[in-house]
């Protein structure tokens, strides 16, 4: 209600590019300075314990607001599906809600309304989970959780909903095999990774597979309590917490489940895949396997890519193909650091007549940036921007919602977070310029290239 | 039992609504310029939005499109601060910044630490006086934003639908335009037009300044006394009032694109709120999209996905507020194997049984609860608190009249909203529009395959 539907037509959309560097990245930190106001968020302190279930909890108490978040995560993502069997990670997940003992999915969808609360499930290559948002009084809250609970440690995927959505679910997957960008992204994943789980598409075929059964048997290897991460964020005691995250993960199975996903091949060949499109504009990605969540080297790869095309209006690739040349409206890169090292990737459209030169000035500016590093006075842009932005990354219960739940599920240390700044501080343009040049090679890239001007489709 | 919820919910409201408008500020400058101000003390950050009172439909013909261009323009340097250095100081201080351009309005935002906020607004009061507009930089950006229109419109084939059909269901008012302009318009422009553009809109007797966040509301406006104060107001063209002939029977159109599905848009022109206080229909409409569209078990999704699955997806949508009129909408993808014809039929049948037996006392509780909670909500959010405010303020009912509508939404009865159906869904106020959809090519797909090089 009240919420804006309208078209806004911004200087940049960067919000769904993940164009602002490694998008993931949460931390907390205290800040001497804003301490003396008083403000609640400047200085956040997280809480981690074991449920009894074996659950890792994560929790951040505040009463500032009469609301409550909460996300449970399980190490159960695409990259988890059996290799023949592609499609019932992503099915399980969005049928966790499609039915429980006693309440079918309107019951669930119409009682969580009642009440004002909000649910979504989400699910990418490692993680999938879901989260509740309710307000924090009494008969909101435990109608809130007995429903989350009960999605959770009781799914009965019924089959006449799985009819459903798998037909759903095709019909979603042939429309975008008609878009430029779902075809980019689609060909990009599987010239970046090949056959790792990271590389594979959903193709129809695979869904009309996905029986009932798979989806049980996904479920029950894969959500258990031991591997399960449940985050908190908002107005509940230390008690009522610790008996919320019993609550959600007490009846899961406590089986060992695999929690590893196959480690990703490194090098790989460089390729240039051209495929035609009658869509006005070329949609263009370029990249190599990345970074894992883990990797040492994510701090200067991190600060590194600011300068080249993480840092919104001010990084290289910006000012190269769109402050200089008015070549594209969005044009970034970023690294999507995951369990195993996910891509590292660059992006841009531009009109189809101007792909390939386009293309070229972005190969030139990142085969430059590898090559000589960067400059002292890019390096301390970089640190100024991340360390005094970094206030705006834990200013809202949802945002330190999204930092418990990465927190916990990649098993980063509890003080990672306050370290983080220090960590980026102690960035130096030599270790920047190292890191890229053992870790991004320019001649070895896999470039995508949808929507190819027809009469350049040679080598050249 | 639910009653006494519903009690304890708008109880919990009308705190809320006191709490929350007893941290806003207002003040209007010698020269204008209204500040305002949301205090929240949550998080040592802030954010300074800038909105001026001057959208697409203020454009005329022919240059459709310069509000948009003259927004990007505005990050091309003025004498004091060169083309791109806006961007680097913002970042430096550690901020994020956009703009963004509806019809209604075009708006400037900076978020950053509580700290930075003379920065900000050294570097905005700057660039609302003091603007260079070079054909150099004009050259380059309207590039930029071909590029734009290309990505967001000409190649998404559900905007282009949106567009063509708000080109068809509005004769008189500017809303036929879109926002980005036609590509013509923007081929042709001259930086004399964006010139011409900040000429006449971009003074501080059309803006409204908002902060929120971790600020004392008198330092802030002690502050914008000292930064924008000085700007001198100046004459403002007369605007013009819109009355859009009434449709006076349906109007259906087709648009072919590269695509797999066909969807279906079904609009009905609708009022806005012009008095927040008198008026009742708009929130009558307001409910009446959350009956239909507003949880996964809403009607329109229960039945027509759900139980009939005569579409894939379905939604319903009204916005309340715009300076200019509104249309409730319907659209969706049928299911495979299911028609347009069909869609239209099912959703048609929902609103027949809206007019002819109204709605259950559960579901108006329903969407009132789901406001509620939301008011909560939205809290967490600074940007979204200063984004309605602004919002209100450019469309001219004012940061005043959120409380008021909160509290109308939640005094709507079943009547209302079956009164609110019966007098909207009437065929001679209907624009259908449908998506028919383009194979890619003659060639079947990836013909030939993929041609790998290097």
């Amino acid at each position: 209600m009240f919420t804006k539907k309208n078209t806004l037509n911004e200087r940049s959309n960067m919000s769904g590019k993940k164009s602002a560097g490694l998008s993931g990245i949460k931390y907390i930190l205290i800040f001497g300075l804003s301490c003396m106001t008083g403000n609640t968020f400047a200085s956040v302190s997280i809480q981690h314990w074991q449920a009894p279930s074996g659950a890792q909890v994560y929790f951040v108490e505040n009463h500032d607001l009469p609301m409550l978040d909460v996300e449970v995560d399980f190490a159960a993502g695409n990259g988890f599906d059996d290799i023949v069997k592609p499609g019932v990670a992503a099915l399980t997940n969005s049928l966790l809600d499609s039915g429980v003992d006693g309440l079918s999915e309107d019951d669930i969808s119409r009682k969580l309304a009642d009440i004002g609360a909000q649910k979504a499930e989400h699910v990418d290559a490692d993680r999938s989970g879901m989260s509740i948002r309710t307000l924090s009084s009494t008969a909101e809250l435990e109608v809130a959780l007995d429903i989350m609970s009960r999605i959770l440690q009781h799914p009965l995927f019924p089959e006449d909903v799985l009819t459903r959505e798998k037909t759903r679910t095709i019909a979603a997957l042939k429309e975008a095999e008609t878009k430029p960008e779902s075809i980019a992204s689609k060909a990009f994943n599987k010239a970046v990774f090949g056959s790792h789980p990271y590389g594979k598409s959903l193709e129809v075929a695979d869904v009309e597979k996905i029986q009932k059964t798979d989806l049980e048997n996904f479920y029950h290897a894969h959500y258990n309590s031991k591997g399960a991460v449940v985050a908190l964020m908002g107005d509940v005691t230390r008690a009522k917490a610790e008996s919320i995250a019993q609550q959600l993960t007490g009846s899961l199975q406590t089986n060992e489940a695999n929690i590893h996903i196959a480690p990703v091949t490194l090098e790989i060949k460089a390729t240039e895949l051209r495929i035609p499109h009658p869509a006005t504009q070329a949609h263009v990605l370029i990249g190599t396997p990345g970074i894992a969540r883990n990797d040492p080297d994510y701090f200067p790869l991190y600060v590194g890519n600011y300068v080249l095309g993480g840092g919104g209006f001010v990084s290289r690739l910006m000012n190269e193909i769109r402050e200089k040349r008015g070549l594209a409206y969005s044009v970034y890169s970023y690294f999507m650091p995951m369990q195993q090292p996910g891509a590292f990737q660059i992006g841009l459209q531009t009109k189809k007549e101007q792909a390939d030169e386009a293309i070229k000035l972005a190969r030139a500016t990142l085969r430059e940036f590898v090559d000589k590093g960067i400059s002292e006075k890019e390096l301390k842009a970089a640190k100024d921007n991340i360390v005094g932005g970094f206030p705006l990354r834990i200013d809202s219960n949802k945002k330190i919602l999204d930092y418990l739940s990465l927190i916990g599920f990649y098993g980063l240390p509890l003080n990672y977070l306050d370290e983080f700044t220090d960590k980026v501080n102690a960035v130096t343009t030599s270790q920047v310029h190292d890191a890229f040049k053992r870790r991004i090679h320019p001649d070895a890239m896999a470039t995508v290239i949808v929507g190819a001007p027809e009469e350049k489709m040679q080598a050249k | 039992m639910r009653i006494q919820l519903i009690k304890k919910l708008c109880w919990l409201l009308l705190l809320l609504t006191y709490s929350v408008q007893a941290e806003v500020f207002e003040k209007t400058l010698a020269n204008g310029l209204k500040v305002i101000v949301k205090e929240d003390h949550r998080a040592p950050v802030l954010v300074q939005q800038v909105w001026y009172r001057a959208g697409s439909m203020d454009e005329r013909t022919g240059t459709t499109g310069v509000a948009h261009v003259l927004e990007h323009m505005m990050f091309k340097g003025t004498k004091a601060v060169p083309a791109g250095e806006f961007s680097k100081k913002i970042a430096a201080a550690g901020g994020r910044e956009n703009a963004f351009t509806n019809y209604d309005y075009t708006a400037y935002f900076q978020q950053l630490h509580t700290s930075k906020l003379p920065l900000a607004m050294k570097l905005e009061s700057d660039r609302m006086q003091y603007l260079q507009l070079t054909t150099a930089e004009f050259i380059k950006e309207i590039k930029v934003v071909m590029e734009e229109r290309r990505m967001r419109t000409d190649d998404e084939p559900h905007a282009l639908l949106e567009e063509k059909l708000m080109a068809a269901a509005y004769q008189e008012h500017p809303y036929q335009h879109p926002v980005i302009g036609w590509m013509n318009d923007i081929e042709a422009m001259t930086a004399l037009d964006a010139q011409e553009w900040y000429k006449t809109w971009y003074a501080p007797n059309n803006a409204v300044l908002v902060i929120a966040g971790d600020v004392q509301a008198k330092e802030v406006f002690a502050m914008a006394q000292l930064y924008y104060g000085k700007i001198p107001a100046h004459k403002l063209p007369v605007r013009r009032n819109f009355s859009e002939p009434a449709q006076e029977g349906i109007k259906r159109i087709t648009v072919k694109a590269p695509a797999q599905l066909p969807y279906l848009i079904m609009s009905y022109h609708a009022p806005t709120v012009r008095d927040a206080e008198k008026d009742s229909m708009p929130y009558a409409l307001e409910i009446l999209a959350g009956i239909l569209d507003g949880n996964e078990s809403a009607r329109l999704n229960k039945t027509l996905v759900r139980e009939q699955q005569i579409a894939s997806e379905v939604g319903a949508g009204y916005d309340s507020t715009a300076r200019g009129p509104s249309m409730f909408t319907l659209e969706g993808t049928p299911s495979e194997g299911k028609t347009i014809t069909e869609l239209e039929a099912a959703l048609r049948e929902q609103l027949t049984k809206l007019v002819r037996e109204g709605v259950t006392p559960e579901e108006l509780q329903r969407v009132k609860a789901q406001v509620t909670a939301n008011e909560v909500y939205k809290r967490d959010s600074v940007f979204y608190q200063a984004m309605q405010i602004g919002q209100m303020e450019s469309i001219g009912l004012t940061h005043k009249a959120i409380p008021v509508m909160l509290r109308k939404i939640q005094e709507v009865t079943t009547q209302q909203v079956q009164d609110a159906a019966k007098a909207i869904f009437n065929d001679d106020h209907l624009i259908v529009a449908v998506l028919d959809p383009q194979p890619l090519s003659d060639k079947p797909k990836h013909a030939g395959g993929p041609i790998h090089v290097h």
